[in-house]
């Protein structure tokens, strides 16, 4: 019988099936936060559960962690408090902790790959809707709720239908300065925000398949902006090469045996999909947000549309655009811009850094963009030293931050002021989003820079 | 967590007709910090409910008083964005049990289910109807029967039904929730686990 790639991970990890009802989902690995994990360990409290497998889950502080001085206590009190309460409950079950100011904290999509914790073929869940990036290795990972950190934490397992298939396919080309980040903005804007609600979505195609583990981390962990509960890769060459000798990847003969199995981890010919979508690499060019969700991106060079254009409520579209001093038909090149913010653990890695410094390299920093570079975790820190983008960087005006979620989501110190414009590499817009009253433009990182450089929205086209 | 056994729920409803309503909107992430389930009601919706000075925005429906009722009938595609089940428990706190659309983000759905709150999707031409009967009379009630899987607008009677998987139904039908389930079958979880290579 031909399978997807997605029924061969999803069913070798049912536990019982329930007639009418959801399956019993067994997962490999579970990542927790400060954020959405208190309360499912004062759930296990009290009912008196233990951690059933605290092997099978790892902790790292990120969400609302401050950007610089990381060294010195946290303080905003109710910040100081969730991080401690994860160090506490991970101590109490035995879970291990990579807490601010350890060597290996970062943004939990970012370090999870990096020390080899994702696998493929592995189910990978945390209490973040981007736990979609996972599914860059082969792997189901998504977002749960806190009280599904609960039930992981005290069985390991969640109770979840399974989701419908949907397969992706771009093949061809992509043109100058066009990222995974804007392949990513393309599809979005193609599908909705509800497009893939209820799928799975398998992405093929030789764009993918020619893509670099960043890339497609960045690919997947926008999947959840079209609605999906996840995305996914079949696993091949890249993604052995990049987990190969990671910290806790298998080693020796365990390696080899797991390698030969998940070669078979991919989908069937003659398998089939609930719905099945092909764009051309060709039709994607560098890619801006101009409203109030993902969905709503366009090409750079390209206009505002008219609301009488737009799928959905004209209403909904016009107080997006009014949100964000937009009118119909504008185009965005040259719109003012006042932040730039290159990181998350949509576009908080190395190749992001190496991207956003190709274009700034010999120039300077807009007199009008405050720019928060934040690296996805410390090892990111650490390369970009390395591989000397730190002096490009401050030769050019920039400081570099401290890893962390930053003004993706502006829990920390690090938010966008009301009214102004923030080109921003994260992944949602939405009002408020990087601060009250905050503007969100999502981009890529070459769009960021762009924008950095020259103070206003620009084609990265023309600096490359 | 144990929340209220639901089967009729008879109400008034809240009418916010925006689609794409996402969990930044319900609760936005700089209410996220405690490390207890309390007081999120207070901050539902709270930037278009509130000014910068705390004062209310009259404009917004909550603030309203001719609108009330534990039902809150939303536009296509509530809940988008994040996972924070703390969108569904200000959701709850608030005081709505049930929330209405003709399309639901999954991850938010899953998390109304697991807290207490009922989400019925219905079509999205019932869904009109609903606003113009409460745009008409505020005082217009709903009924939700979860064992039926119906909803009714009282005063003209029309009726849709609504999907719900039998397991989830059971569950809210009895207050129970999944973790009380796989409590039960920790055995088989176990021997599951052993097989596994990593």
């Amino acid at each position: 019988m031909s399978n997807t790639l997605f029924d061969k991970v999803w069913d070798s990890h049912v536990v019982r099936k329930i007639e009418g009802g959801p399956d019993v989902f067994f997962i490999d690995r579970h990542f927790i936060h400060e954020v959405t994990s208190p309360v499912a360990f004062l759930g296990l409290k009290t009912r008196g559960l233990k951690v059933l497998y605290p092997e099978r889950t790892f902790a790292t502080a990120d969400h609302n962690t401050p950007t610089i001085n990381q060294h010195l206590p946290v303080e905003d009190s109710l910040s100081a408090n969730q991080l401690k309460a994860l160090e506490d409950n991970s101590n109490e079950y035995g879970i291990s902790h990579w807490g601010l100011g350890h060597q290996k904290n970062g943004i939990v999509h970012v370090v999870g790959p990096e020390n080899g914790i994702t696998f493929p073929g592995a189910t990978i869940v945390c209490g973040d809707s981007h736990t979609s990036t996972h599914g860059a290795f082969g792997a189901i990972a998504f977002g749960i709720g806190t009280s599904e950190v609960e039930m992981v934490l005290s069985t390991q397992c969640i109770m979840q239908p399974k989701p419908k298939k949907m397969r992706i396919n771009i093949n061809g080309t992509l043109g100058k300065a066009v990222t995974p980040k804007d392949v990513a903005l393309f599809i979005i804007s193609k599908l909705t925000t509800s497009g893939a609600t209820g799928y799975f979505v398998e992405y093929a195609g030789d764009v993918f398949e020619n893509m670099t583990m960043e890339g497609r981390m960045t690919v997947c962990n926008l999947s959840i902006e079209m609605g999906a509960r996840g995305g996914m890769i079949a696993p091949d060459e890249t993604t052995f090469a990049y987990l190969k000798g990671k910290p806790l990847s298998l080693k020796g003969d365990k390696w080899d045996e797991a390698v030969a199995n998940w070669k078979t981890l991919k989908t069937d010919e003659g398998a089939t999909f609930d719905k099945e979508l092909t764009f051309n690499a060709s039709d994607i060019e560098p890619m801006i947000t101009y409203g109030t969700n993902p969905g709503m991106g366009m090409g750079i060079s390209k206009h505002i549309p008219n609301a009488e254009a737009v799928e959905g409520g004209v209403a909904t579209y016009k107080k997006s655009l009014e949100y964000m001093g937009y009118g119909e038909n504008d185009s965005m090149i040259g719109k003012k811009v006042d932040y730039v913010f290159l990181g998350s653990c949509t576009n908080g890695r190395i190749e992001d850094f190496r991207a956003f410094a190709s274009i700034i390299k010999g120039k300077k920093k807009a007199d009008n963009i405050t720019a928060w570079l934040v690296p996805g975790s410390h090892e990111v820190e650490a390369l970009i030293k390395e591989e000397g983008i730190l002096d490009i960087i401050t030769e050019a005006g920039f400081v570099l931050r401290q890893p962390g979620c930053s003004a993706c989501l502006a829990m920390n110190d690090d938010k966008v002021p009301a009214g102004k414009y923030a080109v921003s590499t994260s992944n949602r817009n939405f009002e408020g989003r990087q601060g009250p009253g905050s503007r969100t433009l999502l981009a890529s990182p070459l769009v960021a820079a762009a924008a950095a450089v020259t103070g206003v929205v620009t084609d990265p086209r023309e600096l490359l | 967590m144990a929340y209220d056994k639901f089967n009729i729920l008879t109400s008034t409803a809240v009418p916010l007709p925006l689609e794409n309503v996402d969990t930044d909107q319900i609760i936005p992430a700089r209410f996220l910090k405690a490390t207890e389930r309390k007081g999120f009601g207070d901050n539902l919706f709270r930037d278009w409910r509130y000014n910068g000075d705390n004062s209310p925005k009259e404009s917004f429906v909550l603030n309203n008083p001719i609108y009330s009722g534990k039902i809150l009938v939303g536009g296509k595609n509530f809940g988008s964005g994040s996972s924070r089940e703390h969108a569904a428990w200000a959701v709850y706190d608030y005081g709505f049990r049930c929330v209405v659309s003709s399309f639901f983000a999954d991850i938010f759905r899953n998390n109304c289910l697991n807290v207490g709150v009922l989400p019925v999707q219905v079509s999205p031409e019932f869904a009109e109807q609903i606003f113009e009967e409460i745009y008409k009379d505020p005082n217009t009630e709903i009924e939700v029967n979860l064992s039926e899987q119906t909803i009714t607008i009282k005063s003209t009677g029309v009726q849709e039904s609504f999907e719900i998987n039998s397991y989830k139904k059971e569950n809210m039908l009895n207050g129970f929730d999944d973790i009380d389930y796989l409590q039960n079958i920790k055995g088989d979880i176990e021997t599951f686990a052993n097989g596994l290579l990593m």
